[in-house]
């Protein structure tokens, strides 16, 4: 009896650790937007940018500081918003894809989605071609590539029978091959064409704009609730195939919705900001560290760890030279490699 | 009628035949032990008969009803399958994962009638010690447990284990079996368990299944099937079957020595 009692509080503790987890990562990155948007050449205090977004959202009740409200509506608040957005979704398909994958290492980045859509951005840049014209044929290239690639891995998968290691090893074939095409078009680019391919694969968030936040948000807003309701199917299909197919999950088609859903969140970021490759690795391992693979907690936290990284690196990217503003990219990596390494390793001597 | 049966299933990869017309009751209440060489077919069968691999021809009736007629959330409600050990590196703790096996009756949120079965299951595999420890952190021999446990809070009515105590030493592997029979008999559960240790399954299994290159040997009582030609036919040793032990007892022998009187 005593012991029944006990494994129930055990479970009830984990339930707990895991809404205080969320809910103190929230609080972090509401101050960390506050934060985000004070950065820049025109300084305010955190205090004034919050009653600047406020004024914005209650224009009665709420007044702000002079060109408070102008600078952070149409300057700041989107690009930090988009940080948020864009780091959460690409966690979440990193979370998806090492669940369904069983591999630690599966990401966007790994699986050569993120090296096709540099292969559209490429395709775009150096030879103009594309589906969509005008000002929109670098993302429309970027996005459709990616969903190229997706559909490729869906396809070989398809016919050699889905599985892991099917799945991963076109993904990582097609990473190559995207590489190649893409050193390719550099090699024949001129030295304009070569540096404007360069800086789209850095990954920033320097280009958002509102509409583009909004298509984003609405994406986030169709998949992740549905990556949430079907968590008892992740979970299973993360033990593995057989022991899914036991549980009553039907894995292949199971598999393959999981895949398009996490390509389809990966696409519609990345043809916006580029490469960004690290978050979508790290943000789910983090998570699983701190409060365990249940994916109907792991969904959400890993999400908001994604957003708080991702509006993090910008914020040190947009300060630590200013003026001069370091792609989110590259800062991701240099703050989130040392701390990843510091906890698996911290991890392991436990 | 029997909970499981199995009527004329064949299998085979492309072309090549890996199992031969087998058919098999298995009635509630019996523990029904699958032995047979490395490469019989063992596994193979197993996974026909959860559904995972589609036969060539024959079918599977699950009390009374067609495999394939049947939905896979059914299927899991009424059969529940223990996959040979993997290694299974997921960061979930034992009483997740053994919740997980509420998977099919689960909608979203888990109920305390639920975390009651998985308690219950746990503190019948002796797992409740270890219950908020990573499964990834366990021995090979805690984790097989933790995988019987699952199938178990699945509350099904037939069970299929693929050597459920590859892993185990001797006191936890006659612990498994006994939970497992004692529950066969107090539930009415039907048992399929894939064996390789003879003189477990002659303890523990009602009957045996003798499989021999993806066809049925010999099916009946371990009295009945371990004889000393079975053994010579199918595995290719030479054995001595003790009688006057609880259950027959097989001591394998080196070529030759029996000749000598040894």
């Amino acid at each position: 009896m005593e012991e029944i009692v006990a494994l129930r509080e055990g479970y009830s503790r984990i339930r707990k650790t895991r809404a205080a987890f969320i809910g103190g990562l929230l609080v972090l990155l509401v101050i960390l937007i506050g934060v985000a948007v004070t950065l820049g050449s025109a300084g305010f205090t955190v205090g004034e940018s919050y009653l600047a977004i406020l004024a914005g959202l209650f224009p009665g009740t709420f007044t702000a500081p002079e060109m408070a409200d102008v600078i952070v509506w149409d300057y700041r608040l989107h690009r930090v918003l988009f940080a948020v957005a864009a780091g959460f979704g690409l966690a979440v398909a990193g979370a998806v894809m090492q669940g369904i994958l069983r591999n630690p290492l599966a990401s966007p980045f790994t699986l050569g989605i993120s090296s096709a859509a540099a292969t559209g951005a490429s395709v775009a840049i150096v030879l103009g071609a594309g589906f969509v014209g005008g000002e929109y044929l670098i993302i429309a290239n970027a996005f459709l590539f990616a969903l190229l690639a997706s559909v490729a891995i869906y396809g070989m998968a398809r016919y050699r029978g889905v599985s892991s290691e099917t799945m991963i090893l076109a993904g990582i074939a097609l990473m190559y091959l995207f590489s190649a095409v893409t050193s390719l078009l550099q090699y024949v680019g001129t030295a304009e064409e070569l540096q404007a391919v360069v800086f789209w694969m850095f990954g920033s968030v320097g280009k958002s704009t509102w509409p583009k936040l909004g298509i984003v948000t609405l994406v986030l807003a169709c998949t992740i609730p549905y990556l949430v309701y079907r968590a008892w199917d992740l979970n299973a299909l993360a033990e593995g195939d057989e022991v899914a197919a036991g549980l009553g999950v039907p894995v292949e088609r199971s598999m393959m919705v999981f895949m398009m859903v996490a390509s389809l969140l990966t696409a519609v970021i990345i043809c916006f900001t580029g490469t960004i490759g690290f978050v979508g690795l790290v943000a789910p391992h983090i998570t699983r560290m701190a409060i365990g693979g249940d994916y109907r907690t792991l969904i959400p936290a890993s999400g908001l760890v994604g957003a708080v990284l991702l509006l993090a690196a910008d914020s040190v990217g947009r300060s630590i030279l200013a003026p001069q503003v370091l792609p989110v990219g590259i800062v991701t990596a240099f703050l989130g490699v040392p701390f990843f390494i510091y906890l698996f390793m911290h991890r392991r001597n436990a | 009628m029997a909970l499981l049966s199995v009527e004329d299933l064949s299998f085979a990869y492309r072309d090549r035949e890996i199992l031969s017309r087998i058919s098999f009751p298995v009635d509630a209440g019996e523990v029904l032990g699958l032995v047979g060489p490395n490469g019989c077919g063992k596994t193979t069968l197993i996974r026909c008969v959860d559904g995972m691999l589609t036969p060539k021809s024959g079918r599977v009736l699950l009390h009374g009803q067609d495999l394939r007629g049947m939905h896979r959330r059914e299927v899991a409600r009424a059969m529940a399958y223990v996959p040979q050990s993997t290694g299974n590196r997921t960061a979930s703790t034992v009483f997740e994962t053994v919740l997980m096996g509420r998977r099919p009756y689960l909608n979203w949120t888990v109920s305390p009638a639920d975390e009651e079965k998985v308690v219950e299951a746990l503190d019948l595999l002796d797992l409740g010690g270890l219950a908020f420890r990573k499964v990834g952190e366990l021995s090979g021999g805690e984790r097989q447990r933790v995988m019987i446990a699952r199938a178990l809070v699945q509350e099904t009515g037939v069970v299929l284990l693929d050597e459920p105590t590859s892993n185990l030493d001797v006191r936890h592997q006659m612990a498994v079996m006994e939970v497992l029979s004692g529950l066969a008999e107090e539930r009415g559960l039907a048992v399929v368990i894939a064996l390789h240790d003879l003189n477990l399954a002659a303890t523990y299994c009602r009957r045996l299944l003798v499989l021999a290159k993806g066809s049925i040997y010999g099916h009946g009582t371990p009295e009945e099937v371990l004889t000393p030609e079975m053994l010579g036919s199918v595995y290719g040793i030479e054995a001595v079957v003790k009688r006057d032990l609880p259950a027959p007892y097989v001591v394998p022998v080196r070529p030759g020595q029996l000749q000598e009187g040894v």
